[in-house]
């Protein structure tokens, strides 16, 4: 019997970057599962750790990481499909590998000054040497300005290729979001002390990311992903690409007003940000439509089951996470009470997940496979892959039991504290002695473990899947 | 059929679409983002300048607008007795605005309902019920801020703030800031907010 390797030589010159860039993504995958579980075990414990490891840092690592390993996913992502997409080698490679080692040194450096430097005085150092105190960009100024240098780089790398090589909708698209994405940090990377102005621009980053850039950049992945592993039409993907973006910049980009409800910020968003976040939801259905229609009819006949099968799950769990849950809370009527609750948090973790994790854990199969040489992975494998579906499944299962804990919580959250107790100190705490709120906690606990063991599955099935397989080409009968 | 001829079907037509609705929305977003912005620079109605942490802010409810918004009054009611040119007060917000980035205290809390879901939400801290009465607000509050774990309520939660180094000058302008924040106009978030004893009577 075969083995077949892991061996770089299978790899294009983007594509020996890429799985660079997928390995450091898989590592900070696990750290967010890792400081996820030990804040949500705090809830149910608040003793744990106190004073050493409280909450704060623990969530901070939780959710940077979180951001990080994406931002790693997508700029591998974006170095696979390239050489494929554009018909040449990538034009800086050389650069490529640099900036992919700046970063992960100044990730790693980071980290540890979350770790163990925690905070510092209220001073600009502290500022620009350990923690910026923001949410999700909390990474302090030195390294938000390694960040763009390596954006800039990536970026550059990115449209000297096409522009060079052959440009093609995918590529085009991409190339222009790409400026959007990186130009968008900029709007985090000052200080002011008016909170309201404050959060004005904290926003334009983190929502015109995650509803705008970021899902133009998963559709770009996914319009590749449907033509190389389905062999679906160019021409009818590329234009669906279109009208996704035409749909989600149509929408999202002044549905960012759904978060300037509260923050000091005028009474005409309520109008403007209700009613097109409200119509958010459209170009996720289209995107479901998009991707099911094009693997139906192609009879789901792909030489890699477990990718297309994570890209499926990102369709329903990007309609799911992002469209039907942050439509339920969209309107300024409701978001009075969820804002900032546990409702919350039940949609971030299912609109983070299915939209963005899925999509990226389809190209981590993508690459191992070819990695290993093109091996052909579908169900029928010699172990009957029970490890790629167990991991699908407890994965899936895992954060949608979450997401249905935290909406629990959440919903009685917001009738205790937000509704009847008035957000008070007191009322706060109502709501979070409340025995329906902690069953909440509880299970979202459990729900973590079973996450953590999909993950740990994962870890294992990219590590072995199709090691001792027939080759591509010696099974293309089938 | 003849694909060239259906226009909704042609990669061009879509290809256009994209680009101009694109540009469209964002010139609409720029344009609101600078009325906005103007409508929140501090000294503003909304958000009011830093001096305000001279006056006694109350949060009272609004027939014409169906909701709670700040009240400023007129008379005097400096924060620890000193009474602050704008520039102070500008100076000392900051400093604490600074320190609530420096010790991620939105990583346990919202300010403005935004952060971690850990703690209470701080936007009307200054004016909670739970400091008991206005005349010990201030001093209650430094206590707690430099001592947390020993002034701990946590209402039967367990779940108390660690001790996080702060001295009394800063618990200071971390008060500071709080009472500025909480002088927004929020629109009426955070609802049916019960606040501490305004002097109505
Ligand atoms: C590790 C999490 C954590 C961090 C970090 C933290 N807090 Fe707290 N804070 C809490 C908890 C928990 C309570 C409730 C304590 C109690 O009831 O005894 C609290 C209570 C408070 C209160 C009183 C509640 C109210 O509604 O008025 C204030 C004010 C406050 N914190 C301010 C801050 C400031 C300012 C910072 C940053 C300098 C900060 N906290 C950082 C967890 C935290
Ligand atoms: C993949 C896309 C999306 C992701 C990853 C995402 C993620 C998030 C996250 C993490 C937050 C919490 C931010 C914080 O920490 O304060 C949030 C807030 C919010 N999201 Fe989304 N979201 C997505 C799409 C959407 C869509 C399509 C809608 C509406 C239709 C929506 C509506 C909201 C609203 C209203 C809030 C504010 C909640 C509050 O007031 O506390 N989101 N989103
Ligand atoms: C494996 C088990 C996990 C556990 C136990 C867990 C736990 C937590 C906790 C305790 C918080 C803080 C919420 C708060 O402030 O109260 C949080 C925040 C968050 N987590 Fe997780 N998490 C897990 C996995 C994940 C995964 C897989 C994702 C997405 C891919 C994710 C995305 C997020 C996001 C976006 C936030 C910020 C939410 C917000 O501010 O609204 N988490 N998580
Ligand atoms: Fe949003």
């Amino acid at each position: 019997m075969t083995i077949n390797q892991f061996n770089t030589q299978n790899l294009n010159v983007g594509q020996k970057l890429a799985i660079k860039y997928f390995s450091v993504a898989v590592v900070l995958f696990a750290a967010q599962i890792l400081f996820g579980l030990i804040a949500g075990l705090q809830y149910l414990q608040p003793d744990l750790f106190y004073g050493v490891l409280d909450f704060n840092v623990n969530r901070t690592v939780h959710i940077n990481a979180m951001i990080i390993w994406m931002l790693y996913g997508f700029i591998g992502a974006s170095y696979w499909l390239l050489e494929d997409e554009t018909g040449i080698s990538i034009v800086g490679i050389k650069w490529g590998h640099f900036s992919f080692w700046l970063l992960t040194v100044a990730v790693i450096i980071v980290v540890l000054v979350y770790l163990f430097i925690q905070w510092g005085p209220g001073t600009d150092a502290t500022i620009w040497f350990i923690n910026e105190g923001r949410e999700y960009i909390e990474a302090p100024r030195l390294a938000d300005i390694g960040i763009v240098i390596c954006m800039l780089i990536f970026f550059y790398n990115v449209a000297a290729t096409v522009s060079k090589g052959k440009v093609t909708g995918i590529t085009g698209v991409l190339t222009l979001d790409l400026v959007a994405l990186a130009g968008l940090y900029l709007a985090g990377m000052f200080y002011t002390t008016n909170i309201s102005l404050d959060q004005f621009w904290w926003w334009w980053v983190i929502h015109l990311w995650v509803e705008a850039t970021w899902e133009v950049l998963v559709g770009c992945i996914m319009a590749w992903g449907l033509i190389t592993t389905l062999g679906a039409s160019r021409k009818i993907v590329t234009t669906w690409l279109y009208i996704e973006v035409a749909l989600m910049f149509g929408a999202g980009i002044l549905g960012l007003g759904h978060h300037y409800f509260w923050i000091g910020t005028p009474e005409y968003w309520f109008t403007v940000g209700g009613l097109f976040s409200a119509l958010e939801p459209i170009p996720l259905v289209a995107m479901v439509v998009h991707a099911v229609y094009d693997s139906g009819k192609h009879g789901f006949k792909s030489n890699n089951h477990p990718a297309m099968a994570w890209l499926i799950a990102h369709a329903f769990g990007n309609f799911f996470g992002a469209g039907v849950w942050g439509f339920m809370h969209t309107l300024p009527q409701i978001n009075l009470y969820t804002h900032g609750t546990q409702w919350t948090a039940s949609h971030g973790h299912l609109a983070f997940f299915g939209a963005y994790a899925t999509i990226i854990i389809a190209m981590f199969y993508f690459a191992v496979q070819k990695w290993r040489g093109g091996v052909t992975i579908r169900g029928d494998l010699v172990d009957s892959g029970w490890k790629w579906k167990w991991s699908l499944a407890l994965l899936n299962i895992g954060v949608m039991g979450m997401t249905i804990a935290l909406l629990i919580s959440g919903y009685e959250q917001s009738q205790i504290e937000r509704a009847i107790g008035g957000s008070t100190w007191l009322g706060y705490f109502q709501a979070q002695i409340h025995p329906w709120f902690v069953e909440g906690l509880v299970w979202r606990q459990i729900m973590g473990y079973i996450t953590a063991l999909g993950f740990i599955l994962l870890v294992w099935d990219l590590l072995t899947i199709g090691k001792k397989e027939p080759l591509e080409l010696e099974s293309k009968v089938a | 059929m003849n694909k060239n001829k259906i226009w909704w079907s042609s990669e061009q037509f879509w290809k256009k679409t994209a680009i101009w609705v694109t540009a469209l929305m964002f010139v609409i977003l720029i344009f609101l983002s600078f009325d906005t912005i103007n409508k929140i620079t501090v000294g503003s109605n909304r958000v009011p300048s830093y001096s305000v942490i001279n006056k006694q802010i109350s949060y009272k409810f609004d027939t014409k607008r169906n909701f709670q918004v700040p009240v400023i009054s007129e008379q005097d009611s400096p924060l620890f007795g000193k009474k602050l040119t704008e520039e102070q007060a500008e100076k000392l917000v900051t400093h604490g605005k600074k320190i609530v980035q420096g010790r991620n205290c939105m990583n346990c809390h919202t300010l403005l309902g935004n952060g971690a879901y850990y703690a209470p939400d701080l936007t009307k801290a200054w004016l909670d019920k739970a400091w008991g009465d206005e005349k010990y607000r201030e001093q209650l509050m430094i206590n707690f801020l430099m001592e947390p774990e020993k002034n701990a309520r946590t209402f039967g939660s367990g779940r108390k703030m660690p001790n996080l180094n702060i001295s009394k000058q800063e618990a200071q302008a971390i008060i500071a800031f709080l009472k500025w924040m909480s002088s927004i106009d929020t629109n009426g978030f955070p609802y049916n907010f019960n606040a501490i004893s305004q002097g109505e009577k």
